[in-house]
């Protein structure tokens, strides 16, 4: 065997590397569902608290916004140790894919939820003010204004958070998540294997460039401001 | 019915107390397009804000066709909203929305089905003169085409009353004249009442009947723009017409003297219109009676209201005296008022 080399491409064991791509994504998709709507929802509840005469509604938003800012400066190697007694309750285990969705969730969607947040407040008062003035309700303007007005800072943000999800997943595989980050640390790293190193490498960037392809292109799709 | 009584609006910050609208009083017309004018913090948005109920008064009532505004719950106020159109001076459309689309949305508010939206917007559509251009966004319009799009939405739920608040401010002298001619258009065919806010006088002489104007705070003059335009009586006001009726008064006096210096031997008349002369063919009249003389004009502005013409306009005659004389005498007739700023 020619350890240390980066191209011994029959060690590779392209069943497991295969399986280790889907594990990854499928991490990514499902934390990053989960984020979406927890990040539409944190962030809605911030816009809403923002510029509040009442003095509950006031402290409401300090204390999210709080929340929402220790969780977004913890990283994330030390959240997975800090949450592993709650995965453990939650998902039973440690160890797997599953494992590593509750701290994924929990430090993508305050960062979510803050880009969330900013895409509202640049909708232009004026278009609120509009719908306020037709008679809308609160919820209609969130989801008749607010949500499709935004559309465009949300995508491309859940684009951002996605790619950064890409290296949680690969950290988590590292302790144990599974995932192509998993495959690279004990059958790379640890095998002394630089083939599968390199390979999980391609393969995450491929992953990465996909989804920022795909975002892009949706957010061309649906941003109308300028034509 | 619109009627404001001891309207005041005192907004409250940690710098102080700030009084936008003082005491207002106001009662418009069903059917009328009333003009709010005067200059910027004047507090004519937040005297309108108050018609919809975007913003509350600190005291006072606000009635429109009998419902009292302030006294409405959160359902009722609503309701009342899709009877009240807004138009803005930045369109304040949907970009994410066609044109369609954007006309629709009140609509979709008032919980219209599907169907009978379409039917409608396509109706708007048409009636502001935006047909074939209902599929494009917001994005691909002009100015104009955006605040005509503004007038569809606002229309939509046949408001009671349509709000314009500085809506041709960002347009250019010809489009702002396409769009008032189309508010007066709606105006007369839905007998809709009109709040027009702007702070150009163009606008309220072109179509308003009544005109409120605001200063500091407070209304300090109304009446027929008729009224207001031939016989201002605050400062303010003279101001705001002055620059409507005569912009180059300085202008003319320079050209005067200048052609008093070239024709010393002409004379120079000012005529005075108050709109009573109708539309009485004035000069040709003169002309015609008095062939001999030779009239130019120097500079006039004259402005039709929608009551007659107002304004002013100056000719320097020449001729023999015989001529002049009885030239004078029939603008008199004619009932011009006239002064003869030179006369060798
Ligand atoms: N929400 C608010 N909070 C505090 N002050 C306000 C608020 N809205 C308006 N004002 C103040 O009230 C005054 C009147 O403002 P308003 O917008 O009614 O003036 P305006 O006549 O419409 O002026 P413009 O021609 O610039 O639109 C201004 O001094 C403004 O700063
Ligand atoms: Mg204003």
């Amino acid at each position: 065997m020619t350890s240390g080399s980066y191209f011994a491409f029959k060690t590779v064991d392209w069943a497991n590397m295969s399986a280790a791509t889907w594990e990854t994504i499928w991490m990514t998709i499902v934390s990053m569902i989960a984020v979406a709507i927890l990040g539409v929802l944190l962030g809605l509840l911030l816009f809403e608290t923002t510029a509040s005469e009442n003095i509950w509604v006031k402290v409401l938003n300090a204390v999210v916004s709080f929340l929402v800012n220790v969780f977004r400066s913890i990283p994330f190697i030390i959240l997975i140790m800090l949450l592993l007694p709650i995965t453990k309750n939650l998902v039973g285990t440690i160890i797997g894919p599953t494992a590593a969705l509750p701290s994924l969730i929990v430090s993508a969607a305050p960062f979510y939820a803050r880009m969330v947040e900013l895409a509202f407040h640049e909708i232009d008062r004026g278009v609120i003010e509009a719908a306020e003035s037709m008679g809308a309700t609160g919820w209609q303007i969130v989801y008749k204004v607010l949500l499709p007005e935004s559309m465009p800072a949300l995508v491309s943000g859940a684009t951002v958070t996605t790619i950064s999800l890409i290296g949680y997943t690969a950290m988590a595989g590292a302790i144990g998540a599974g995932g192509l980050g998993n495959l690279a640390y004990i059958d790379g790293f640890q095998a002394n294997n630089n083939t599968i190193v390199l390979v999980a490498t391609v393969i995450i960037v491929i992953i990465v460039f996909a989804f920022q392809f795909i975002g892009d292109f949706l957010v061309r799709r649906i941003d109308k401001r300028t034509l | 019915m619109i009627e404001f009584k001891d309207v005041t609006k005192t907004f409250t910050s940690k710098d102080g107390d700030l009084t936008a609208v003082s005491d207002v009083n106001l009662n418009i017309d069903d059917g009328e397009i009333y003009g709010i004018v005067g200059y910027s913090g004047a507090g004519k948005s937040t005297l309108t804000r108050m018609l919809n109920g975007l913003e509350t008064p600190t005291s006072g009532e606000i009635d429109i066709n009998g419902d009292q505004i302030t006294a409405l719950s959160g359902i009722e106020l609503r309701k009342k909203r899709q009877k009240i159109g807004m138009i803005f001076q930045h369109f304040n459309l949907l970009w994410s929305r066609t044109v369609i689309q954007n006309i629709m949305f009140p609509l979709e508010v008032a919980g219209m089905s599907r169907k009978a939206r379409q039917e409608k917007a396509q109706h708007l559509v048409d009636l502001v003169g935006l047909t074939g251009r209902e599929h494009s966004y917001p994005s691909e319009l002009s100015g104009g085409q955006k605040q005509r799009v503004g007038i569809a939405r606002a229309l939509a739920n046949d408001p009671e009353i349509l709000i314009s608040d500085e809506a041709t401010s960002a347009l250019d002298p010809q489009t702002t004249d396409e769009v008032l001619d189309l508010l007066l258009e709606i105006n007369k065919k839905m007998n809709l009442s009109i709040v027009l806010i702007t702070h150009e006088m163009h606008a309220i002489r072109k179509i308003c009947d009544h005109v409120a104007v605001m200063d500091d705070g407070k209304v300090v003059e109304q009446g027929t723009v008729f009224n207001v335009f031939r016989n201002p009586k605050q400062e303010i006001t003279k101001r705001f017409v002055s620059e409507e009726v005569d912009p180059a008064l300085t202008d003319t006096n320079r050209i005067v003297e200048d052609l008093i210096k070239s024709y010393p031997d002409g004379t120079i008349v000012q005529l005075v219109f108050h709109g009573d002369q109708a539309k009485l063919p004035i000069v040709s009249e003169m002309i015609h009676e008095f062939p001999k003389l030779q009239v130019s004009i120097i500079e006039g502005s004259i402005h039709q209201t929608q009551e007659g013409s107002i304004g002013s306009l100056y000719l320097q005659i020449t001729g023999n005296k015989e001529s002049m004389d009885g030239a004078l005498d029939l603008l008199k007739k004619m009932r011009v008022e006239t002064e003869v700023i030179h006369r060798d």
